[in-house]
């Protein structure tokens, strides 16, 4: 099975306090630590599982720049087969459908089974997976958290809904999904690995190689765009407790206890 | 203005509270409007959500159809595309089917999509100013929408406050005929339901919540001490299932359970929206966060910027000694 994987690379917000820069129009981004986006690495752990079992290669792509090569490098270090980038000056500033633009004209160079996404991206909203699906009219199911592969050229996915209940398809290939997390356990990948790939070569696509309008993506395509970052007023908020541990300790406990906190 | 429509997303014959959200939201986009309600499903159950509608709804769009007794976004996509005018802007609650739908409808519909939209900021023409969330709720976002070509908007539940109102008189369209034959290359097999796990966090008064701050499995016995001690049990968000610390059944939010506690401790906890979601009946919230930006403290009654891993072993404590001493 031929799997295509998109990843991106994101502020990494487990390690970072995303905060306003000085002029208040975006979020400061220096010093910032980037990873690859959550989900996406469930997505790419998910790919070479279904390869390991069933045959296959994975490929995992970004729309990015030099910078986001790290991420590919990463995933190639789990064990994807290749990594490609799809760059260009006209892709800057895409909404999701840009970027669903773009990957579908590099999905369409190639011969892919099984498309996958993660969920979403920090910054995102769960969008370009299933866009990208009806640009290239494969059936797409959200939301994933257990894939089997079936007979005749389908899958058994189960979809995460609500209550922690599953709803179970069975969707025709090619498609495309988009990964939850916890779906599978990545794996880890140490430096060692990283070193290992560190020179294989990464394929590098413009709009004109993908045969993608500028017109249609970046910021001239863009349907959507942010206009900037804030920090809403607050509500009453917390009343954050002061003073020294002890003290803190002492006021919480009497608070648990006013409010039926110990039993 | 377009026409705006509203997906109605329903159950066993009830329309989600989703559907009084998005009246209130289609009229912060236009005051004057009377929004339309589109219902698809199947039988007595489908006729009892159009007629529940009917009193904040000027028009219900009914489209009846076999294959839509279960509610396959594939499917729908199809009916929808058939029966919306062209331009028009439909909104859409941001919750599984809702994600599953919507981006796909829009590159169909050719309209603009936003998910997860949270504010309606302005309208002026064309131009829509809305506001999102983005990095977990760390920060806000103003997002500028072009509905030239229309728009399909993911709402997030609870975030548009249903609004009291005269009741209309709406009247029900039947638009079955215009959707014709539906077929899809995913078909909905059965829905599984969760397994019930070892301790039911739905049923305890107190909860101890923990998070990532909680950092790696080893660490789940200082919250389970904290919890023994207060005749807790111990509540955890997405990210330490993910990483199968504790069981889906112990998880908080819209994907796992919905609790009603008195008191909820969030250790570690950021408080995404998903999170959030999961607690309901106004529990008195004590938000534990070394980040003291963490999302938590703007929902929480007392905050306390703390390393949980430092914090909680000696809450623990001093409760021991409390306790110790008034027995």
């Amino acid at each position: 099975m031929e799997i295509l994987v998109c990843v991106r690379r994101v502020p990494d917000t487990s390690e970072n306090e995303i905060q306003l820069n000085g002029t208040g129009n975006d979020i400061e981004r220096d010093d910032l630590v980037y990873s690859v986006n959550e989900p996406d690495n469930y997505a790419v752990e998910e790919a070479l599982q279904i390869a390991a079992k069933n045959g296959g290669n994975v490929t995992v792509v970004t729309v990015g720049t030099e910078e986001d090569e790290e991420v590919l490098r990463r995933e190639m270090a789990m064990g994807a087969n290749q990594g490609v980038m799809l760059s260009d000056e006209a892709f800057e500033g895409s909404d999701g459908k840009g970027i669903a633009t773009i990957l579908k004209g590099f999905v369409q160079k190639g011969k892919y089974d099984l498309v996958l996404t993660g969920i979403q991206a920090e910054d995102g909203g769960a969008q370009v997976g299933g866009m990208l699906a009806a640009m290239l009219d494969y059936p797409f199911a959200s939301l994933v958290n257990s894939i089997t592969v079936q007979d005749g050229g389908k899958l058994k996915v189960s979809r995460e809904i609500e209550g922690g209940n599953r709803e179970m398809n069975e969707i025709d290939l090619p498609c495309v999904l988009s990964i939850q997390t916890g779906i599978n356990e990545p794996r880890y990948v140490g430096m060692r690995g990283i070193r290992q790939v560190a020179s294989v070569e990464i394929p590098t696509y413009g709009a004109s190689d993908l045969g993608v309008a500028p017109v249609m993506v970046g910021e001239a395509g863009a349907k959507v765009k942010r206009l900037d970052y804030f920090v809403p007023a607050l509500g009453k908020g917390a009343e954050i407790l002061q003073g020294s541990q002890e003290e803190i300790i002492d006021k919480l406990i009497e608070l648990l206890k006013a409010k039926g906190g110990m039993n | 203005m377009a026409q705006i429509f509203a997906y109605i997303v329903h159950k066993s014959g009830v329309a989600d509270d989703s559907a009084a959200e998005l009246v209130a939201a289609a009229k912060k986009l236009d005051a004057a409007t009377t929004p339309t309600a589109i219902v698809t499903g199947w039988g007595a159950e489908l006729d009892a959500v159009c007629e529940s509608l009917r009193g904040s709804y000027g028009q219900v769009w009914k489209i009846a159809n076999q294959a839509l007794t279960y509610p396959n976004a594939e499917l729908i996509r199809q009916a929808l595309v058939k029966v919306l005018p062209s331009g028009s802007i439909l909104l859409v609650p941001h919750a599984h089917f809702g994600i599953d739908l919507s981006p796909g409808l829009s590159i169909k519909l050719n309209a603009a999509y936003v998910p997860d939209v949270i504010g309606i900021e302005s309208v002026a023409g064309a131009s829509l100013t809305l506001v999102r969330q983005e990095f977990g709720g760390q920060v806000s976002a103003h997002v500028r929408c072009d509905l030239s070509t229309g728009a399909v908007l993911n709402l997030r539940p609870g975030a548009f406050k249903p609004q009291d109102g005269a009741a209309i008189n709406g009247s029900v369209i039947d638009k079955s005929a215009t959707v014709g034959t539906l077929t899809a290359k995913r078909r909905y097999l059965e829905t599984v339901v969760a397994e019930a796990g070892d301790v039911d966090i739905t049923k305890h008064a107190i909860l101890v919540s923990v998070g990532r701050g909680i950092q790696e499995k080893d660490n789940i016995a200082i919250a389970e001490e904290l919890a023994e001690t207060l005749g807790a049990a111990v509540s955890c968000s997405r990210p330490v299932v993910d990483a199968k610390w504790l069981p889906k059944s112990r998880q908080v939010g819209s994907s796992g359970q919905t609790v009603k506690p008195k008191v909820y401790m969030a250790c570690g906890i950021s408080g995404s929206f998903q999170h959030l979601a999961g607690i309901k009946g106004n529990p008195f919230i004590v938000a534990i966060n070394k980040n003291p930006k963490a999302p938590f403290f703007q929902v929480a009654d007392v905050g306390i910027v703390a390393d949980i891993l430092e914090f909680l072993p000696e809450l623990t404590n001093k409760i021991r000694e409390t306790k110790g001493v008034s027995v």
